[in-house]
């Protein structure tokens, strides 16, 4: 799935004096509080950070309250949706208007009916709503069903995407894997050389530190598959 | 709509069915009509005047506004934020406790579909059925009638099902709720019943399917809205006269009984809950404090309080602790203690002693949990003698190592800590002696360091608050414990100059924040929780007089360690 990345991050959290006790819990109770929520200085939205402290000694910050600046370094977790990528996450709603797909488990999606290809059919077989293919018998998108879909637009705020499921490849994730491994072996690796184009460099950097180091991110093509 | 129904209230299935899409397709088209220049916009405002119709609907109206709804929730992502300005904002001012069943449920599957569509309905949507929490005001006085208790129920399960439904689709919707329902919880100014019932939706928040996303901050808010109203009813409102007397009485007299007592000590200072009678203030607190006990009901019930617990015992030493004495928000943890006196009332009793002898902590806090700790030891029933007996030798032991390493002379400022410790003792035993009859070794174990601490430089016996001492000395030597050679003469003083000075500003000398609780409702609350009342207990209720239990001389007698029902509170008022 695009939009998952790792990234090295130099961070400086500044702790408040009384928390001066237990320094290791106020860091990560100032880190926690950034998750799940998008920041502009990440371009995404934390999922999960490891941290270590760089210096055992911090510098004080001159002012009303002596707040205690220490460096850190972390491993982020980072989610940023962009569009045109393709996304991976679990139909929890169907109707004919919409189908409504939860990312990651924590981000919602929404692909309205002008945006699902004509290749889709909306259908109640058995009580239950669906989204059959009209060329392919097996290729049923249903409650349950973990779709790949493409971005249109992110509304940041509350992490919100707006899909599509216009473009070919796009559809249900079984159906589409079982899809891709019938077919050639010069297209299986026309695709991975495609893969490594996305790899770039990308620094995260937050507060007074200057810019020290320039990493590079594993473009982590996890597929989180939540069967919950 | 321009739509004429037919007259006859019965529809031929088939009939109902062509009739809502006939409906659903001419919402669809009033909803495109608008961004386009040309045309008339007359479909779309018939559409919005169907919405806002809300007042006396005839039963036609209601299926026509019922089937509106379901063609606007099927239509949702034709629905603009500009272009349906109107529109919109009609939706989102409806308030489901205007209409019937069908008619909300339709109300609730728009909303739901609004705000799972688009993330500009999303906060509007939370918004409008956090409004729904409350009715509107002229239904509020009819919230006590049998149909509109029954309307309260249909609206609330419906809200509290979209929140769910909401959340099933959109994961973080309940942490952009819990932010709405703290900001528009309404102030202590609004009307009672408001307030009450928007609580009534915040617990049924907590115990609800969002309930661990959103509990601790609900609890956390309502504990903070308590404090707010306790700290507005002053001390003034509760206290009269002279106050001097007895703060070991037993006896709250309500103003009717007191030509029936049998004895009356002269001098008595008559207290009476009809001081708090007609404070709007004490009347809100009172009832919502009984909301909440009823609520920590169901969650033991349910097998959570162990969990809320954790809560409010955070929020206790957060906010309640740190409150100047707090009159009456403190019942909320004495009464989840009572529910499981085990876990809960064990793990009150040791998180204050741990506050107590941690010397990190400042002073005031350390003293202020001592107080609780004494108080709570004194009062909760429910609590083992074993425990106590524990605790009491915790207390002890501190104060003696305490003596050890001090070898000063009496000194209440620097001492404080250690002066609110030997008050703390001193007032269990007062209510607890009977613990030394019943264990004797107990009597090996406690009385040698206590006795090491009472006659020590450090003359705790003079500084400690005065009543508590005498009353202590009376009882410890009717039950043979120890007697002092130095008499000390009180005259039934309350305090004294040195008992007030490590009492300090805050006069934590005088802080018995368990003494019953003097709110009608929330009172009776604990009586009912006493389910082994005997005709020794309730005979000994309404008279003040002595019991036959020799030390329990002041005590009424009864089993003194029934939880808190009828007592004065111990404050005096000129030092506050």
């Amino acid at each position: 799935m695009e939009g998952l990345s790792e990234a090295e991050a130099n961070l400086v959290v500044y702790v408040h004096p009384s928390k001066s006790r237990n320094v290791p819990q106020a860091i990560l109770r100032e880190l926690s509080s950034l998750l799940f929520k998008f920041k502009e200085t990440f371009d995404g939205v934390l999922l999960a950070y490891d941290v270590n402290i760089l210096d055992r000694q911090a510098k004080i910050l001159s002012g009303i309250h002596p707040y205690i600046g220490l460096r850190l370094k972390a491993q982020l977790l980072l989610f940023s949706p962009k569009p045109d990528m393709l996304l991976e996450g679990k139909v929890v709603k169907l109707s004919q208007e919409s189908i409504h797909v939860v990312i990651l488990g924590f981000s919602s999606a929404i692909i309205t009916a002008e945006n699902i290809r004509q290749e889709f059919k909306y259908k109640i077989k058995d009580g239950e709503e669906m989204f059959a293919s009209r060329s392919h018998k097996r290729h049923v998108i249903k409650v349950g069903t973990m779709i790949r879909f493409l971005v249109k637009s992110v509304d940041e705020e509350i992490l919100h995407v707006i899909g599509s499921l216009m473009e070919a490849h796009t559809g249900s994730i079984r159906w589409l894997d079982k899809k891709s491994e019938e077919t050639s072996e010069f297209d299986r690796s026309a695709m991975k050389s495609r893969d490594r184009e996305w790899q770039e460099d990308k620094t995260v950097d937050e507060g007074a530190t200057p810019l020290s180091n320039s990493n590079h991110i594993k473009k982590s093509k996890k597929r989180r598959i939540a069967e919950d | 709509m321009g739509l004429e129904l037919p007259k006859y209230p019965v529809m031929e299935e088939e009939e109902v069915v062509n009739l809502e899409l006939e409906i659903a397709r001419r919402v669809r088209e009033a909803l495109s009509s608008v961004p386009s220049l040309e045309g008339s916009r007359d479909s779309y405002n018939q559409l919005v005047g169907v919405i806002l119709h809300s007042k006396q609907l005839g039963r036609d109206e209601l299926a026509l506004l019922e089937t509106t709804l379901k063609g606007l929730a099927a239509a949702v992502s034709l629905i603009d934020l500009t272009h349906h300005e109107s529109l919109v904002s009609a939706i989102f001012s409806m308030s489901m406790w205007n209409y019937a069943p069908h008619v909300e449920d339709a109300l609730a599957e728009l909303i739901v579909s609004l705000a799972v569509s688009n993330g500009k309905y999303l906060d509007l949507s939370l918004g409008m059925l956090v409004n729904n929490f409350t009715p509107p005001p002229y239904f509020l006085d009819k919230l006590g009638l049998p149909y509109g208790l029954d309307r309260k129920n249909q609206v609330l399960s419906r809200v509290h099902a979209a929140f769910k439904k909401i959340s099933e689709y959109v994961p973080l919707a309940p942490l952009r709720l819990i932010n709405l329902v703290i900001q528009r919880m309404p102030t202590i100014y609004h009307k009672d019943r408001a307030v009450l019932i928007y609580v009534e939706n915040m617990l049924k928040l907590e115990s609800g399917e969002i309930g661990e996303v959103v509990g601790n901050s609900v609890l956390m808010a309502l504990v903070d809205r308590l404090i707010d109203l306790d700290l507005e009813i002053g001390w003034d409102a509760i206290l009269r006269d002279d106050f001097n007397k007895g703060i070991f009485e037993m006896e709250l007299e309500d103003e009717d009984e007191i030509v029936e007592s049998a004895e009356q000590h002269p001098g008595e200072f008559r207290l009476s809950r009809m001081t708090l009678v007609g404070n709007s203030i004490a009347e809100l607190l009172d009832n919502l404090l009984v909301l909440t006990f009823e609520h920590l009901e169901s969650c033991e019930r349910a097998g959570r309080l162990a969990k809320v617990f954790e809560t409010l015992l955070q929020s206790f030493q957060i906010t309640v602790m740190s409150a100047y004495k707090s009159k009456f928000t403190q019942f909320v943890m004495f009464y989840a203690c009572a529910l499981d006196p085990e876990n809960c009332g064990v793990r009150f009793a040791t998180v204050l002693a741990d506050l107590f002898v941690q010397d990190s902590r400042p002073e005031q806090t350390r003293m202020t949990a001592v107080a609780y700790l004494a108080s709570y030891l004194s009062r909760a029933k429910f609590l083992s003698v074993f425990f106590i007996s524990t605790m009491l030798k915790r207390l002890v032991d501190w104060c003696l190592e305490y003596c050890k390493t001090h070898d000063g002379d009496i000194n209440p400022n620097a001492h404080r800590v250690f002066y609110s410790g030997c008050q703390a003792i001193m007032y269990i035993l007062c209510f607890r002696m009977k613990v030394f009859v019943d264990v004797p070794r107990l009597n090996l174990l406690l009385m040698p360091p206590l006795e090491q601490i009472l006659k020590h430089k450090l003359n705790p016996l003079k500084v400690c608050l005065p009543s508590v001492v005498e009353e202590f000395l009376r009882q410890s030597k009717a039950a043979s414990l120890f007697t002092v050679s130095e008499t000390f003469i009180f005259d039934g003083l309350l305090e004294s100059e040195l008992s007030r000075a490590f009492g300090g500003l805050e006069r934590l000398d005088t802080f018995f924040p368990f003494d019953p609780c003097l709110l009608k409702r929330c009172d009776r609350s604990f009586d009912e929780q006493e389910h082994d009342l005997d005709e020794f207990d309730t005979a000994m209720s309404k008279m003040s007089i002595t019991p036959k239990n020799g030390y329990c001389y002041k005590f009424g007698g009864r089993d003194s360690t029934r939880m808190p029902s009828r007592i004065r509170p111990s404050t005096s008022p000129e030092s506050l």
